[in-house]
C-alpha cells in the first residue's frame, strides 16, 4: 500500500462519525471520539463546510452531513425524468419553429435520442426515441461534447456528408465556438439538405444533463446557407426554460 | 398588422384553478394557477369552499389576462364534474361546503335508491354510484334543517362548478348540458330536467339552473368580454382533442383515466358497464353524445410504487426500472384498490399481483404496473366497440402519463391501433377555449379547429396477434383472481 494523506483519512473519519447517527455533533464530541485536538478538527471541518460536505447548525454550532454530500451519489438525472420535465417546452419549441424538436443525452460516445416531437405538419413521421446520433455530426452531440468533462468522442470521426467535421483539430475549434456562443449548429453535416440547432439543458448545479434542438430542411432554417437567428432564439429559449424548471 | 387577440379558458379543477390564454393557432400565450383547500371533515368526506374557489378563479383570471386587456375575444369554462354547490340566491353566498365528486358520504343513500337503478340507467344514462350530483343535493337537503323549504321556494340554488362560476361571472343561474348530464336529474334523450328523476331523488325543481348548450354567449363579464362556453373537464378534453366524428376517442391519463368516445347524435345506452354522457352541444345544433369509461387506478399505481413500496423515487423512473427487463416475467398486477370500475363494476374486488415466481424482479413488477394501465384501457375500449358498433382506429392520448414512452408503446401493442399524442397537452382548457371561440366567431368552424390539431408523436403496434391474445388471456385470469375478496 502506498503513502496515504493523514488529513484525508481524518476527514473521512469525521464524515463516518456524522453519518453514524441522527444526532448533530459538536467539536468537543468529535475530538473526544476521534482522539484528536480541537484545533486540528477545526481546520478539517472548515474545509468540509466550504465544499458543502458538512453543515454547521447556526443555532447550536454543531455539525451534520451537508446536502451536497447527500446528493453526491444520486446526482444522475434519469432520462425519463428529463423527458417528463421537458415535454411541454419541447412541444412549444416544435409549435413555434414548425420543425421537429429533439432532446438527447450522451450515451457511450453517442447521442441517445430521449425525446422527439414531430414537425407539426401532419406528414408521415416515425418516432426516433431510443435511436442514436453521432456526436461530432449532430448539433445535439456538439453541445453535449462541448460541455462534457470527459470529452468522449469516438475516433476516427466518421464522415457522413462532405460537410462532416472529420478532423479532431477542427472539431475542437468548433466545440470552442459552441462554448463561446452557448449553442451549436450543424449544417448538412449528417444528412444532405438538413440543418440542426441545439442548446444545453443544465441541472440545478449548472451541469449539462442534455441538449434540446430542432432539425429541418436547409431551405427553411438556413436559406442561402445562413441560419435564421429567430430559430436559434427559439431553441435557446426552450433550453433556458427547461433549465429553470430543473432548478426548482 | 391586425391587433392580435386571444381566447381564455378557466379550468376549475379538483385541486386548483387555472386560467390559460390561447392564440388563434391554439398555442398557449399565458398560464396562471392557484390551488384551493381540500377539506376532509371525516373519512370518505371531501369538501371545497366554493367562495374560496371563486376567489381563486378571479385571481387566475387577473393573473393570466394581465396586460391583455381588450384583447380577449371570449372566455370559456371547464370544470371538475359533479361537485355540488348550494348557495343563497339573495346574498350569492354558499349555504354549506361544496361536496366534491370523490366524496362517498352518499353510499348509504345510493343503496336506498336501488329500486330506481333501471330508471337512472335508462333516463340519465348513469349507474347508481356516489359520484353524481343528485344524491349529494338530496343528502344536503336532508341533513340541513330548513334547507329543503328554502330550496322549494327558490331561495337556495344548486349548481355544479360551471354553474357557480357562471352565476358569479354573468349573474345568470344556468348550467351547460354536459355538466347537467352528470347530475342524474337530466333526461339524456330530451336534455331537460326530468320529473321522474327529480321525484326519485326528491330534489325540488325550483333550485335547478336552466340547461343551456355548451357553447353560446351566456353573458358578459364586468371586464366586458363574452363568457361563451362551459364543459365538464373530460368532455372539454374530448373537444380539445377535436374528436368531432363518431368513433373518435380520447383517453386522459392522470391518477385515474377517462376514455370518452364520440358516438354521434344518438345516446348509446351501454350494455357493457360504460356510462352515457353528453359530449358537447354547440349553439342550437343537436347535441353530440359520448360513451365514457372511467378507470380508477392508473397513474396512482405508479405513485403507489413510489410512495408505498419505495421502488422508485420519481414517477418518471418507472420507465427506467421497467426497461431493466424485456418483459413482465409472467407477472400481472390488477390494481383493484377500491374495487373494479368500468367495465366490471365489482366493489368486492381487491388488488392482486398474480403469476409470481422466484424469477420475478422489481423490473418485472414495474412492467406489470405499466401494462395494468394498458390492459385496463383495452377492457374499456372493447366495451366501447361492442356498445357503439364502431371500431376504434386510433387512440388520442393526453395527460401526464403520455411522457412515458414505454407506456404509450405498450398501449399501442395492447390495443392493436396507433396511439397518438397531440402537440398541445392542455387539451382540457383548449377544449373550453375552442368552444368559446366557436360561439363568438373567433374560429369560423370545427374544420379550423381540426387544422390546429397536430400529432406530436405516434406509437404503432409492434407485437403480433398471438402474443397479444396470450397476454390478454393472462390478464383476464389475473382479473378473475381479484373478485369475491371483500365479504359483504
Amino acid at each position: 500500500m502506498g503513502e496515504t494523506i493523514q488529513s484525508v483519512e481524518r476527514a473521512a473519519a469525521i464524515l463516518r462519525l456524522l453519518a453514524s447517527g441522527p444526532r448533530q455533533l459538536g467539536v468537543a464530541e468529535l475530538a473526544r471520539a476521534l482522539g484528536l485536538p480541537k484545533g486540528t478538527l477545526h481546520g478539517i471541518l472548515r474545509t468540509l463546510v466550504r465544499v458543502g460536505f458538512v453543515e454547521q447548525d447556526p443555532a447550536t454550532g454543531k455539525y451534520r452531513l451537508g446536502a451536497t454530500l447527500l446528493h453526491l451519489g444520486s446526482s444522475y438525472l434519469d432520462v425519463n425524468e428529463l423527458r417528463t420535465r421537458a415535454i411541454n417546452w419541447a412541444d412549444a419549441l416544435a409549435g413555434r419553429s414548425r420543425e421537429s424538436a429533439w432532446i438527447g443525452t450522451l450515451h457511450e460516445g453517442h447521442v441517445l435520442v430521449i425525446h422527439h416531437v414531430f414537425r407539426p405538419d401532419d406528414s408521415m413521421q416515425t418516432l426516433q426515441v431510443g435511436t442514436y446520433l453521432p456526436t461530432h455530426a449532430s448539433a445535439l452531440g456538439k453541445v453535449l461534447l462541448a460541455y462534457d468533462p470527459y470529452g468522449e468522442t469516438l475516433v476516427p470521426l466518421q464522415p457522413h456528408t462532405k460537410n462532416t467535421i472529420a478532423d479532431p483539430g477542427l472539431l475542437e475549434t468548433e466545440l470552442e465556438l459552441v462554448r463561446t456562443r452557448g449553442w451549436a449548429a450543424e449544417m448538412e453535416e449528417l444528412t444532405e439538405g438538413e440543418v440542426a440547432i441545439a442548446a444545453p439543458i443544465k441541472d440545478s448545479r449548472g451541469i449539462v444533463v442534455g441538449a434540446i434542438g430542432i432539425r429541418g430542411a436547409v431551405e427553411r432554417l438556413a436559406p442561402e446557407g445562413v441560419l435564421h437567428m429567430e430559430f436559434v432564439s427559439y431553441v435557446r429559449d426552450a433550453a433556458r426554460a427547461i433549465t429553470r424548471d430543473l432548478a426548482r | 398588422m391586425p391587433r392580435p387577440d386571444y381566447v381564455a379558458a378557466i379550468d376549475q379543477g379538483t385541486t386548483s384553478s387555472r386560467c390559460i390564454v390561447f392564440d388563434q393557432a391554439g398555442h398557449i400565450v399565458s398560464v396562471a394557477q392557484r390551488e384551493h383547500r381540500q377539506i376532509f371533515p371525516r373519512p370518505g368526506w371531501v369538501e371545497h369552499d366554493a367562495a374560496e374557489i371563486w376567489q381563486a378563479v378571479q385571481g387566475v383570471l387577473a393573473d393570466a389576462l394581465g396586460g391583455l386587456d381588450g384583447q380577449i375575444a371570449a372566455l370559456g369554462i371547464t370544470n371538475q364534474r359533479e361537485t355540488t354547490v348550494l348557495w343563497d340566491r339573495a346574498t350569492g353566498q354558499p349555504v354549506c361546503p361544496a361536496i366534491v365528486w370523490q366524496d362517498t358520504r352518499t353510499a348509504p343513500l345510493t343503496h336506498a335508491l336501488a329500486e330506481h337503478e333501471q330508471l337512472f340507467k335508462e333516463k340519465a344514462g348513469l349507474p347508481l354510484t356516489t359520484y353524481f350530483s343528485g344524491p349529494k343535493i338530496r343528502w344536503l337537503l336532508d341533513e340541513h334543517p330548513g334547507l329543503r323549504e328554502r330550496a322549494e321556494r327558490g331561495e337556495v340554488l344548486f349548481g355544479t362548478m360551471d354553474s357557480w362560476l357562471l352565476w358569479n361571472l354573468t349573474g345568470r343561474h344556468i348550467t351547460d348540458v354536459t355538466n347537467a348530464s352528470r347530475t342524474m336529474l337530466m333526461n339524456i334523450h330530451t336534455l331537460a330536467w326530468d320529473e321522474e328523476l327529480l321525484a326519485a331523488l326528491d330534489v325540488p325543481r325550483a333550485m335547478l339552473p336552466e340547461i343551456r348548450p355548451s357553447a353560446e354567449i351566456y353573458g358578459r363579464t364586468r371586464g366586458g368580454f363574452p363568457v361563451a362556453s362551459a364543459l365538464g373537464d373530460q368532455q372539454a378534453a374530448l373537444f380539445g382533442q377535436t374528436c368531432f366524428a363518431p368513433g373518435e376517442t380520447k383517453s386522459t391519463y392522470g391518477s385515474g383515466s377517462f376514455l370518452l368516445m364520440n358516438t354521434g347524435h344518438e345516446p348509446v345506452v351501454s350494455k357493457h358497464g360504460l356510462l352515457t354522457t353528453v359530449g358537447y352541444q354547440i349553439g342550437d345544433t343537436p347535441a353530440t353524445y359520448a360513451l365514457e369509461g372511467a378507470i380508477a387506478v392508473t397513474g396512482s399505481l405508479v405513485q403507489w410504487l413510489r410512495d408505498n413500496l419505495g421502488l422508485i423515487s420519481s414517477a418518471a423512473e418507472i420507465e427506467t426500472l421497467a426497461k431493466t427487463v424485456d418483459d413482465n416475467g409472467g407477472c400481472y398486477f390488477v390494481p383493484a384498490f377500491s374495487g373494479l370500475f368500468a367495465p366490471h363494476w365489482r366493489s368486492d374486488a381487491r388488488g392482486v399481483i398474480a403469476g409470481l415466481t422466484g424469477f420475478v424482479t422489481k423490473g418485472h413488477i414495474a412492467r406489470a404496473v405499466l401494462e395494468a394501465t394498458a390492459w385496463q384501457t383495452r377492457e374499456v375500449v372493447d366495451a366501447m366497440n361492442a356498445d357503439s358498433g364502431l371500431d376504434l382506429t386510433t387512440l388520442r392520448a393526453d395527460g401526464g402519463m403520455t411522457a412515458n414512452n414505454l407506456l404509450m408503446q405498450t398501449l399501442a401493442d395492447v390495443l392493436a391501433v396507433p396511439v397518438i399524442r397531440p402537440m398541445v397537452s392542455e387539451t382540457t382548457a383548449l377544449g373550453a377555449a375552442y368552444a368559446a371561440g366557436l360561439a363568438t366567431g373567433y374560429w369560423p368552424d370545427i374544420d379550423s379547429l381540426r387544422a390546429n390539431w397536430h400529432k406530436a408523436a405516434e406509437w404503432r403496434p409492434a407485437i403480433d396477434e398471438t402474443a397479444r391474445e396470450q397476454e390478454y388471456r393472462n390478464w383476464k385470469k389475473a382479473v378473475a383472481r381479484t373478485l369475491d375478496w371483500v365479504e359483504q
